[in-house]
């Protein structure tokens, strides 16, 4: 009676969670953005109807937590189309969106479609330094898109992506979110993939940064009690252990991108010699249980020392398979962040680095802001490095 | 927690509008869900919980579920479920 939560199965569970990225196209310019630097190479998206198929497939597989994002997922004019289906067969239903795009008629359609909840993304919270990180004017309008949050009646969640330029300025992002009425703050630091593993060294923030920025946050947390739930994550390049990325290679989440490729993270299309199914030519049952892509990292065969006879590998699953070919080279191995890891020093390196002085922006190198030319100017440098090996 | 109000057998529990509640058929379980999150529920708390619509008092509750599954004495681990419930805020009375 006293424990209500279940432990999960030791077979293939559910898809419990859909990633429906349903468009790249995106308004800002986000420094530390987690969609693929060559998503310009993505033109033909999934239409509505294949949208919806994908919906009902996932659904009758189990899912039950739908996440709408991008890209921007306002973007698209059928999102509330999609969100009224979801909502229908019974998917808790999330929109992840920077609020551009949002009007008082689309919150009202996506109230009427049955949208669960919206996770509005804050850069920053001084209007100069969001400026300049989301490269657009956007700070007015999240004050205003929280707003209209709290005027629907729905859960106040948001979410900065926490990093070296803004790290500093943590109390003025957490009064801000208060003073909008968050319920839910996350604060979590940028993770060093795609866009962001180009910026890692502008944005990694040193330890005496993290070290403050965690005592400010207990004392906002003292400070305002019950109004807020503030979650504080620390960029594992600190840490000794990896996370348990994404609860376990195809365990809980399956991520649609734009294009209908089916992928256990959605990071994972990175990951060379692997082949993922896309949904306009398989099922999301099959794509679950039976594709090789989606199996390849299951259960602990494919796993190298010292993985494979650790005592923690239940723990986190040898960490993160795309952070393991990022930086060691080879997608089965311990993710470097792991201090057993044979390149647990490149994670070092990098840690170096960011304990130099915080230095004004301006003397800084050169952020890559993400965006459709720098993405193919990136394709293009691809194939050159590529015919020259 | 042991210093929080015990929920009074007058109380009509319901589900807090923080959570939806429903019957997930994959899981074979009741589950809560939240933004970007769900609980599953065990066999006892789902049934607790899907009796918890704010027309029921603790003591019709306990007294359904005592019929339902033709036992007796249920109260105190019902009232001991709920009070979590309360303070997980699944729960508002
Ligand atoms: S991280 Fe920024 S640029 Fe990337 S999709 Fe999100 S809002 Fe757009
Ligand atoms: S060796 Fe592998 S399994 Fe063990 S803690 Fe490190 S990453 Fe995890």
């Amino acid at each position: 009676m006293n424990a209500p939560v279940q432990a999960p199965a030791t077979s293939i569970g559910p898809p419990l969670w859909l990633l429906a990225e349903i468009t790249y196209r995106c308004p800002l310019h986000c420094a530390f953005c987690y969609n693929p630097t060559d998503f310009a190479a993505t033109t033909e998206e999934l239409g509505t109807e294949d949208w919806l198929r994908v919906l009902r497939e996932a659904r009758a597989a189990g899912s039950v937590q739908c996440a709408f994002s991008g890209g921007e997922p306002l973007a698209r004019d059928d999102l509330e189309v999609l969100v009224a289906e979801a909502r229908r067969l019974g998917f808790y239903t999330n929109l992840l969106t920077s609020g551009v795009g949002l009007t008082e008629a689309r919150a009202a359609a996506l109230k009427e479609a049955g949208l669960d909840h919206i996770q509005l993304s804050f850069q920053d919270s001084t209007r100069e330094l969001n400026d300049f990180l989301s490269h657009t004017r956007t700070f007015d309008l999240k004050r205003r898109v929280a707003a209209m949050i709290k005027a629907n009646g729905w859960p106040m969640v948001m979410n900065c992506v926490i990093h070296r330029l803004n790290i500093d300025y943590i109390e003025n992002i957490i009064d801000m979110a208060v003073e909008l009425g968050a319920e839910y703050l996350e604060l979590a630091n940028s993770q060093y993939y795609s866009w962001a593993l180009l910026n890692r060294d502008q944005l990694l923030p040193s330890r005496e940064q993290i070290e403050r920025a965690e005592r400010i946050t207990n004392e906002r947390r003292q400070r305002y009690g019950d109004r807020i739930r503030i979650f504080f994550v620390v960029p594992d390049y600190y840490e000794t252990r990896p996370k348990k990325c994404m609860n376990g290679w195809g365990s809980v989440f399956l991520t649609v991108t734009p294009d209908g490729t089916a992928l256990p993270c959605h990071t994972a299309k990175m990951l060379p010699g692997l082949s993922f199914p896309n949904v306009r030519e398989m099922g999301v049952r099959e794509i679950w249980y039976d594709s090789e892509g989606f199996n390849r990292f299951r259960g602990d065969d494919w796993m190298q020392e010292p993985c494979r006879s650790c005592p923690e590998k239940e723990k986190d699953r040898g960490g993160c398979r795309c952070q393991a070919f990022m930086l060691a080279g080879d997608a089965a191995a311990p993710d470097p962040v792991c201090d057993k890891s044979s390149a647990h020093h490149v994670v070092l390196e990098a840690v170096e680095r960011a304990q130099r002085p915080v230095q004004p922006v301006a003397k800084e190198a050169p952020l890559i802001f993400r965006g459709p030319a720098e993405s193919r100017r990136l394709i293009e440098q691809g194939r050159k490095s590529l015919a020259v090996d | 927690m042991s210093e929080a109000a015990s929920i009074v057998a007058t109380a009509k529990p319901r589900v807090s509008a923080r959570f939806r509640l429903q019957w997930e058929e994959a899981q074979q379980s009741w589950v809560l869900l939240y933004p970007e999150g769900m609980v599953k529920l065990n066999a006892s708390a789902g049934e607790i919980m899907k009796r918890c619509d704010g027309s029921r008092s603790v003591d019709e509750l306990v007294a359904e579920l005592e019929q339902a599954f033709d036992t007796r004495g249920l109260h105190a681990d019902v009232a001991s479920f709920l009070d979590m419930a309360r303070a997980q805020h699944w729960i508002e009375v």
